[in-house]
């Protein structure tokens, strides 16, 4: 079993949303609304401590896989977080993601940290830092007015050139 | 290079007419940033100030305007009243509004803090700045922006 613990934060970011925490539960561990905010990708979560995690690519492929750690709804959620690509976690080590969401006043604050294994560098941080604002402000969009907006986003040719430094299989 | 302090980046479904005007009108500024105004003339070499809405006596940021390039880039020195001839407290906030097709991305930088402002800001910036978006997206701020107790 993995230990939360020895993992380092290197990510954060928190935003605040007008909605439920069991809103923003769903809207963080289901397919129909990730479609929405998450550039097409579908999440799947089974919520149980071991369950399986899997954020699938609009051609059905596994893009993100993981184990769920910590699963306390609508309250706290932790999940290894691995890109499949080939080599990655060889390079990397396990990354995880953990979701906090609590009550604030008429809404909810939703904390997400990104840690590693082990530590890395500021040009493969740079992907989550860059995507994770783009994906919560959309769940957000998707939550208060009913639509999320489509934010085209490409990922770092800096994390991408780091990546392959380290031996990773970058597809295409 | 060294990395800055604190930088928050948030998407806002408006233009960046709209998003620079939010951050200066005193009538928007009112609803999402806790019934504060910013008063200054935004011109660079300006004072600006973060005041009260309803008492300008009560201040609570006061800085000088170092960059004003509507509406792409501003950037503030950023104190305390009573700290403000401290150059060791003074702060600089700087606001990227970079335009994308349906949206705006809008980064912050607050750099050059001390500890005790670094965690006030820290926990300041996040709620702000999503009630400017919830603002600007949806026509209103959330409710309890329009009180003077922010977040805890």
């Amino acid at each position: 079993m993995i230990d939360i613990d020895t993992f380092t934060p290197h990510t954060v970011y928190t935003i605040y949303i007008v909605a439920t925490p069991e809103q923003v539960w769903q809207a963080l561990t289901t397919a129909e609304f990730s479609r929405k905010y998450f550039s097409g990708f579908a999440v799947e979560v089974e919520e149980r401590i071991g369950g399986r995690f899997v954020l699938r690519a609009p051609d059905g492929s596994e893009h993100i896989g993981g184990e769920v750690l910590a699963c306390d709804r609508p309250k706290r959620l932790s999940l290894t977080f691995n890109v499949n690509w080939p080599g990655l976690v060889e390079a990397l080590g396990q990354t995880l993601v953990t979701y906090e969401i609590e009550p604030a006043g008429d809404a909810v604050r939703l904390t997400m940290t990104e840690s590693g294994e082990r530590p890395i560098d500021e040009d493969i941080r740079s992907g989550g830092a860059t995507g994770w604002p783009a994906i919560l402000s959309s769940l957000k969009s998707l939550l208060e007015t009913g639509a999320a907006p489509t934010i085209k986003l490409e990922t770092p040719a800096k994390m991408l050139a780091a990546l392959k430094r380290l031996g990773v299989k970058l597809p295409g | 290079m060294r990395k800055p302090d604190f930088v928050y980046v948030i998407y806002i479904q408006t233009t960046p007419e709209k998003l620079w005007n939010a951050l200066i009108d005193p009538e928007m500024t009112k609803e999402y940033w806790w019934r504060h105004r910013n008063r200054s003339d935004w011109k660079p070499g300006s004072a600006w100030s973060h005041e009260n809405y309803d008492d300008a006596n009560k201040v609570d940021v006061v800085g000088t305007v170092i960059e004003s390039d509507p509406p792409r880039r501003m950037v503030l020195t950023w104190a305390n009243p009573d700290q403000a001839s401290d150059p060791s407290k003074v702060s600089r906030v700087t606001f990227d509004l970079h335009p994308l097709e349906h949206e705006v991305r809008l980064t912050v930088t607050h750099d050059e803090t001390y500890p005790e402002m670094l965690s006030a800001i820290s926990t300041g910036w996040p709620a702000v700045l999503s009630n400017l978006k919830t603002m600007l997206e949806t026509g209103s701020a959330m409710p309890m922006a329009r009180e003077r107790r922010p977040l805890k």
